[in-house]
């Protein structure tokens, strides 16, 4: 039967005109804006050639900061979630009721918008009436208390830690369904052969979970290069510009009026995600090939 | 004898322990939820050190007063509007692509599939975005965000939906044909029926993340009476900061429709998380 008449490509242009129009579009409108002064300032809009991605690397600026702190997120974020995500499919994996509302309790952050969970962190983290710093009187290691989201040394960290508490239930789940996936015989096998626990999660779990440990880990890579609400709510990018990433600046430029800018900003995130993307999805594929 | 009693007993207390590790774990994720709960139940001045004891006199008008200062009602009918629409319309718009996109072998079809997934990974340029809503007066209006919701979720709902067709036979469509149907007719009557369940997950899923989003809004709307949740509540910190008790109460509010859904829904949302993980 001819395909090309059951399944007419008209099916499709829907969802191809409307990502095109208001995804795609502006990504390459903005690659043609960030030659230019655009401003909300002057209406005319002059050429400036490359002046905006010299601005990047200019000392008084702290655009290369920004991407640093955005690649040092993501690097971190993408390491914890997937270590503490492992850990608990692990110890959630079992068949239960109680094990299932276990799971429900630690994937359910996942589902609350990263603005609510910045704010109850903000409310939690409070120097003086926030909950973590009482709990740390009420037990009496005050000497341990900190500005845990103004102080230098504790804002990124702290950030951190929210985003991994906010996310690790998502790569938990995927861990489990992997898990589930390992067939129950090799393990009964090792058991057998008189392997331990330790050994086991070594030589079968983790080598059974590298497709499901590859997924999460393009999720979270790609997730963390476009973080933008959870250090929004929690910092705004302070204390000064310790904890800005490059979207937080993109709404900086955007709220400043400075168009070019924020569009130039958005654009080297765009090419930046596409090589990795580039590299993780060749990565995975020869890996497929292998298996 | 005593070595598998020892055994046994050994055995008990790694179980033990591991219970109380794993409820531990539990704590850590449901302490916050309760510290706030807790604390949209007192006066102004209890609440000034968020801890967990327990408010002198329950005070749940601050319920109502959340309701009206924060705006509730409009947030609420806008965010719904906002979800509700957009994701109706990205079921709609994703699985007739997934359908016919799956179905097809063709070059042409695989180059808008992937082109259309690429936007799962890809950041959105937000200022030129601006330009691009200016210029098709969609800026500042409530049609304009369903629009860009739907936008937004289409590549990760058409890369979900387009591993579902996939798993139905062909033969399905060959037997519609010869008896008669057309394109249109084998799309609605025959598959849509059959691809409730992945709609569904679709669904619930585009659902969760338009009426959590913040930043779009944030960027394209400017005016309090087509405000979402988010932006509410975010203007509502801002005024109140200094009433925790309030504040408490406006963020269980609005987290409360959400974990409805999900203690509802979790089959879908958790399926169709592992479903686009594992099958990518």
């Amino acid at each position: 039967m001819n395909a090309r008449k059951i399944y007419p490509l008209y099916f499709s242009f829907g969802a191809l005109a409307l990502y095109f129009a208001l995804f795609f579009f502006p990504c390459v409108l903005g690659l043609f804006y960030s030659f230019t002064d655009w401003n909300s300032f002057r209406p005319e809009l002059n050429f400036v050639g490359l002046d905006n991605y010299r601005n990047l690397f200019k000392t008084n600026t702290p655009y290369l900061l920004y991407f640093w702190n955005t690649i040092k997120f993501t690097f971190f974020t993408t390491l914890w979630k997937t270590i503490v995500g492992f850990f608990l499919a692990l110890l959630f994996t079992r068949a239960s009721r109680m094990a299932n509302f276990q799971r429900m309790v630690v994937f359910s952050p996942q589902v609350l918008s990263f603005l609510i969970v910045g704010l109850v962190f903000r409310s939690l983290l409070h120097p003086s009436s926030g909950f973590v710093n009482n709990a740390l009187d009420f037990v009496g290691l005050s000497a341990l208390k900190q500005n845990w989201l103004t102080n230098l040394a504790w804002a990124f960290k702290s950030i951190i830690a929210v985003d991994t508490w906010k996310g690790v239930g998502y790569v938990m789940v995927v861990f489990i369904a992997g898990l589930k996936a390992i067939p129950s015989s090799y393990h009964e096998a090792a058991v057998v052969d008189g392997a331990s626990y330790a050994q086991r999660v070594l030589r079968i779990t983790i080598p059974m979970l590298v497709p499901s440990i590859m997924v999460v880990t393009v999720l979270n890579i790609t997730y963390g290069f476009r973080v933008f609400d959870i250090i929004y709510v929690l910092t705004n990018g302070g204390p000064g510009y310790a904890t800005g990433v490059i979207n937080t600046a993109v709404f900086k430029e955007f709220s400043k009026g400075d168009y070019g800018m924020g569009t130039t900003l958005s654009t080297v995130l765009f090419f930046f995600i596409t090589l990795i993307s580039y590299f993780l999805i060749k990565a995975m594929m020869s890996k497929e090939v292998e298996a | 004898m005593t070595l598998s009693r020892e055994y046994a007993s050994r055995k008990l207390a790694a179980k033990t322990l591991l219970s109380i590790l794993s409820w531990l774990v539990v704590l850590v994720f449901i302490l916050p939820g309760a510290v706030i709960l807790i604390n949209s139940f007192k006066d102004k001045n209890e609440a000034s050190t968020m801890d967990l004891a327990l408010p002198a006199v329950l005070r749940p008008e601050n319920y109502a007063t959340v309701f009206e200062k924060g705006n509730l009602a409009v947030t609420f009918l806008n965010s719904g509007l906002y979800a509700a629409g957009s994701s109706a319309l990205t079921v709609a718009l994703t699985l007739s692509a997934a359908f016919v996109l799956s179905r097809r072998k063709d070059r042409r079809s695989s180059v808008i599939y992937f082109f259309i997934v690429l936007g799962t990974a890809l950041p959105m340029n937000y200022v030129a975005l601006m330009k691009v809503m200016k210029g098709l007066a969609l800026i500042n209006t409530r049609l304009g965000l369903v629009l860009l919701y739907a936008a937004i979720a289409i590549p990760i709902s058409l890369f979900i939906a387009y591993g579902y067709v996939s798993t139905l036979p062909r033969e399905i469509d060959e037997a519609a044909v010869i008896d008669g149907c057309s394109p249109r007719t084998l799309f609605v009557l025959v598959i849509a029926p059959l691809l409730k369940p992945i709609a569904a997950t679709v669904f619930v899923l585009d659902f969760m993340s338009s009426w959590n989003d913040f930043i779009m809004p944030l960027y394209f709307l400017n005016s309090t009476r087509t405000w979402p949740m988010t932006l509410g509540v975010y203007n509502f910190f801002g005024m109140y900061q200094t009433q925790w008790n309030l504040v408490s109460a406006d963020i269980a509010l609005t987290s409360l429709p959400v974990l409805i859904v999900f203690v509802f829904g979790q089959k879908y949302i958790v399926g169709g998380i592992t479903a686009g993980a594992v099958k990518g």
